[in-house]
């Protein structure tokens, strides 16, 4: 489980890293949500894995011994989840927006001079 | 010692946001409760300072769940110092913006935004946990875009889609950095983190996760190599908008850099190195960068640059006495760089454009503005008795003692670049006489005298406590020093936090 875990978040990194040194918009956009998913799988495998041990911890136990899931990791990554939806709904609608303004999907002919303009 | 005190500056701008939400498209309203809640805030942020500098540091466990287990905030000298400049910084940019907008920005949600932009800082500035402050660097970043793009004019989306992908960048490797450190070490509360981590034995890993803390925070406070999303996205939106990006976004990341490093990785001569490299080639290429450039905005945004070399190169330095002199010159940039992008916007009504070329004359038009606008920039490039001069004294000392003389030449260059950009900004601006052939748009003349007021107001607040800290920086050097030697020995802290018997 680990290492199929390792080989995914690998794939993803370098697909992500591929896809955001090309020029285009969008790719630049997918590689950044590659990168945000690797890192949460990230997260996910660096909270160790534990099967069917949930942290419930039953009422009669002073001490608890067992191993368990660590609950935390995955608070993260769900605080991370909704984090990277905001931020790339957000990019979403922008790219669109450059696109019908610029007309190009190629990052380097962003660079219109300055307006006057408050 | 607990104290539920300390959101106070969080929650009051949290509050302004959501009833100026309520008040939507009421745009007199929006601006009297943005410029209120500012004020309040300033006041809570005054309150919350004082009673740190008497009773040292203050924490406030969320939920009152005992640290390490529940978020913590904590409140020591070095976050209430900047909690306080940033509420500063932002009640004159709330006051600034009042008039200084255009009606069709502030029907779109301009305030509540801003205001959640200033939650997020002072939020950040707070936190005693690392993956809380995560999250709060995403407030500000968000709310940062929404400013950046608000207004939709060509340039603006365009600098805004380099800002965007750098910043989700810079928190991807944030948050791979925690990921890794909670893996090594299975806590996100910085003080207890500063406890595991000396424990660990695997030093290497230490010094490759805390790579990803100076590559995320380096983009976000933008040091050389990393910086370059800074000049070609702070010249487009609105002076206002930019005055509070150019003096307290790119400060979050030395703030975050400051703490890390202090208190979770202690920097060992590698990353010293790296950090010295980084500093010494921000200053170079910030101050060569704002040598050629005609438009003022962009000027500023490569001043920036420049200075924040400064204090990459003090954090680089290590020492008390270095320490000092960052946090000194944190405290002095905040209030100059805001100031200089409000300066910007005031240029812009005057004349109507902020290209060198077309610009001129204004000292004869407007001598009282010109004056006040000087005394910004002598301690900008710092003049003596000014605010500038007396960090740059820490540095330089501290430099030459631990015989780092490429940091020495890079301070000088810096300081005498920025001396002849806004030497040369000063003759073309403000004492030769508008070109030939250049029709001039003041939008500032025909404007009412109070609105006339509340544009110079921000100025000269802003403007007084430059003078302050220039003129009393007996206290100021004092408060560093406090700073700095909490940040050399963090037992204080980590006691504040988890208690004495753990």
């Amino acid at each position: 489980m680990e290492l199929l875990l390792i080989l995914v978040i690998g794939l993803l990194y370098a697909g992500g890293v591929y896809l955001i040194l090309r020029r285009s918009m969008v790719k630049l956009l997918l590689g950044i949500m590659l990168l945000g998913n690797a890192t949460n799988i990230l997260i996910f495998l660096l909270g160790k894995i534990t099967k069917a041990k949930p942290p419930v911890i039953d009422e009669s136990y002073k001490i608890f011994q067992d191993i368990y899931a660590d609950p935390i990791p995955q608070a993260l990554i769900l605080t991370a989840i909704v984090i990277s939806f905001g931020l790339t709904s957000f990019a979403i609608v922008l790219l669109k927006r450059v696109y019908a303004l610029v007309d190009s999907d190629d990052l380097d002919d962003l660079n219109t001079p300055e307006e006057e303009d408050l | 010692m607990i104290d539920n005190h300390i959101l106070g500056p969080v929650f009051i701008h949290l509050f302004t946001a959501i009833i100026q939400l309520i008040c939507w498209r009421k745009t007199v309203t929006q601006r009297f409760l943005s410029v209120g809640g500012s004020l309040l805030g300033l006041l809570l942020a005054f309150r919350l300072f004082s009673r740190v500098e008497e009773n040292g540091i203050l924490t406030m466990n969320a939920a009152n769940w005992d640290a390490p287990f529940g978020i913590v905030f904590v409140a020591d000298l070095l976050s209430v110092t900047l909690v306080l400049l940033t509420s500063i910084a932002g009640f004159a940019v709330s006051i600034f913006s009042s008039v200084g907008l255009s009606r069709q920005r502030m029907l779109y949600g301009y305030f509540p935004i801003f205001h959640f932009l200033i939650m997020g800082l002072n939020g950040a500035f707070l936190t005693g946990d690392i993956f809380n402050l995560y999250v709060f660097f995403e407030v500000i970043i968000i709310a940062s875009f929404v400013l950046m793009t608000l207004g939709g004019r060509k340039a603006q989306l365009e600098g805004a889609v380099k800002y965007m992908a750098m910043n989700i960048l810079a928190s991807t490797f944030f948050l791979t950095g925690i990921a890794i450190l909670y893996g090594i070490t299975g806590t996100l509360n910085m003080a207890d983190l500063a406890i595991k981590i000396q424990a660990v034995q695997n030093k290497t890993l230490i010094g490759i996760t805390s790579c990803f803390f100076i590559i995320g925070f380096g983009i976000k406070s933008a040091v050389f190599p990393l910086y370059y999303w800074l000049p070609s996205s702070y010249h487009t939106p609105p002076s206002a908008v930019a005055a509070t990006f150019g003096g307290l976004l790119t400060k979050v990341g030395i703030y975050a850099l400051l703490r890390v490093f202090s208190l979770i990785f202690i920097p060992d001569d590698f990353t010293r190195t790296l950090l010295m490299v980084m500093a010494v080639f921000t200053i170079v290429t910030g101050g060569f960068g704002a040598l050629i450039k005609t438009n003022v905005r962009r000027l500023f945004s490569y001043l920036i640059v420049c200075h924040i070399g400064f204090m990459i190169g003090g954090i680089a330095l290590f020492s008390q006495v270095a320490l000092m002199g960052t946090v000194f010159y944190l405290i002095h940039d905040i209030m100059v760089k805001t100031n200089m992008f409000l300066i910007a916007g005031v240029i812009r009504q005057l004349r109507g454009t902020l290209d060198m070329n077309k610009l001129g004359g204004l000292y004869k038009d407007y001598p009282k503005i010109s004056l006040l606008i000087a005394l910004v920039l002598f301690s900008l490039v710092g003049i003596p008795p000014l605010s500038g001069f007396w960090p740059k004294i820490l540095l330089f000392q501290e430099a030459f003692t631990q015989q780092q003389y490429f940091f020495v030449i890079a301070l000088i260059i810096g300081s005498f670049v920025t001396m002849y950009v806004i030497a040369n900004m000063w003759a073309q601006v403000f004492w030769k006489n508008t070109p030939e052939g250049v029709t001039i748009d003041d939008r500032f003349k025909p404007m009412q005298l109070y609105r006339k007021l509340l544009m110079i107001l921000p100025i000269a607040i802003l403007a007084a406590a430059t003078l302050y800290i220039g003129l009393n920086a007996e206290r100021v050097v004092h408060v560093a020093e406090q700073i700095s030697n909490e940040l050399m020995d963090t037992t204080p802290y980590i006691n504040a936090v988890l208690g004495t018997n753990r």
